[in-house]
């Protein structure tokens, strides 16, 4: 324990240093309150695809784990709070920092909230794309310990054939082939691990990770 | 600087450099969960069981933290709650993170007491 804790106030003296960094992030309130153990609520969805939630929910599991931190089990936790009269994310949103404590025992709370989930039509190609907001928050007393975005976007149409029409008409096939959940939910893979792991502005490494207390 | 570090980062995160290796049995732990939200009601309880009952039988590294959580959910849905107490009890064992939610599971069990038709 006192080991970590001179890893955390080396790491705090070192980011200091990097002031001049504009992109780097100020982890002072997470340093001050580092989380063992992070509550992932289902997100909010901003997007226009209603599998966002869900889909975006089965991915986020992964990376924050093994990140090195324990992570509540999303699907049990969201069954919980439906059978407590809070069907949707927006309303689980709204529940009080101090009854998720009181219930769970988390450190902190993951609030996410997807931007967007899914293919986008362009002319002639057609997009997958997840994007999403996320903040960290310490069930003790509401600060805001960490926040971040990512977002990751991969072409799905083929190359262009120079027939403008055949290559619209591809597009739109691609387009509704992509509206199934499958394309989406496994860029959402990439897009969390890339949430938490973003150079200079990721997560720092929680307690089960070897490299605990630094930055990706 | 951020665009290159972000294409590097995508690549790495495709497989196509090396990615650190995992300290969890995953399985298909993280498709099981899609699944169950994309298609709810294709794979039964008892199915789902199986196959979680089968990847801790090849789990070549520790569960994942949650894992013995969801797996005890499932047994209690399923009515086997001995099995679901042990499998709450392993998370426990796992991660002391879980303590309280564990404890929390485990005694609304004891509460609800015997039901009609209990296996196990």
């Amino acid at each position: 324990m006192n080991g970590r804790h001179g890893a955390v106030a080396a790491l705090a003296l070192l980011l200091a240093g990097c002031a001049s960094n504009p992109t780097a992030y100020d982890y002072a309130a997470f340093l001050a309150n580092p989380p063992r153990s992070i509550l992932v609520l289902p997100p909010l969805n901003e997007s226009p695809a209603v599998e966002a939630t869900y889909g975006y929910l089965s991915s986020v599991t992964r990376p924050l784990a093994e990140h090195g931190y324990y992570v509540f089990p999303v699907q049990v936790i969201d069954a919980m709070l439906k059978d407590n009269g809070l069907p949707t994310a927006g309303e689980m949103h709204d529940v009080p920092l101090r009854s998720l404590r009181e219930v769970t025992g988390a450190d902190a709370v993951l609030y996410v909230t997807v931007e967007q989930y899914g293919s986008s039509y362009r002319v002639v190609s057609s997009h997958t794309t997840v994007s999403v907001r996320a903040r960290l928050v310490a069930t003790e007393d509401g600060t805001l310990l960490w926040e971040g975005r990512a977002s990751e976007s991969r072409r799905t149409g083929t190359g262009l054939s120079g027939d403008l029409l055949g290559d619209m008409l591809v597009a739109a096939f691609m387009q509704a082939l992509n509206t199934t959940s499958d394309e989406a939910s496994r860029l959402a893979r990439v897009t969390s691990q890339q949430l938490v792991s973003r150079k200079s502005a990721g997560l720092p490494y929680g307690p089960y990770h070897h490299a605990a207390g630094t930055v990706p | 600087m951020k665009g290159a570090a972000a294409a590097v980062a995508a690549l790495m995160l495709t497989g196509c450099a090396s990615s650190p290796p995992a300290m969890y049995a995953w399985g298909s732990y993280e498709l099981m969960l899609y699944a169950t939200y994309a298609a709810p009601g294709s794979v039964g309880i008892d199915e789902q069981i199986d196959l979680f009952e089968n990847e801790l039988s090849q789990a070549a590294h520790p569960m994942p933290p949650g894992w013995y959580a969801h797996l005890g959910y499932l047994y209690e849905q399923a009515g086997r709650l001995e099995l679901a107490r042990d499998a709450f009890l392993a998370e426990k064992a796992d991660y002391p993170e879980s303590t309280v939610l564990m404890d929390r599971f485990l005694q609304a069990m004891a509460d609800a007491g015997p039901r009609i038709g209990d296996e196990d």
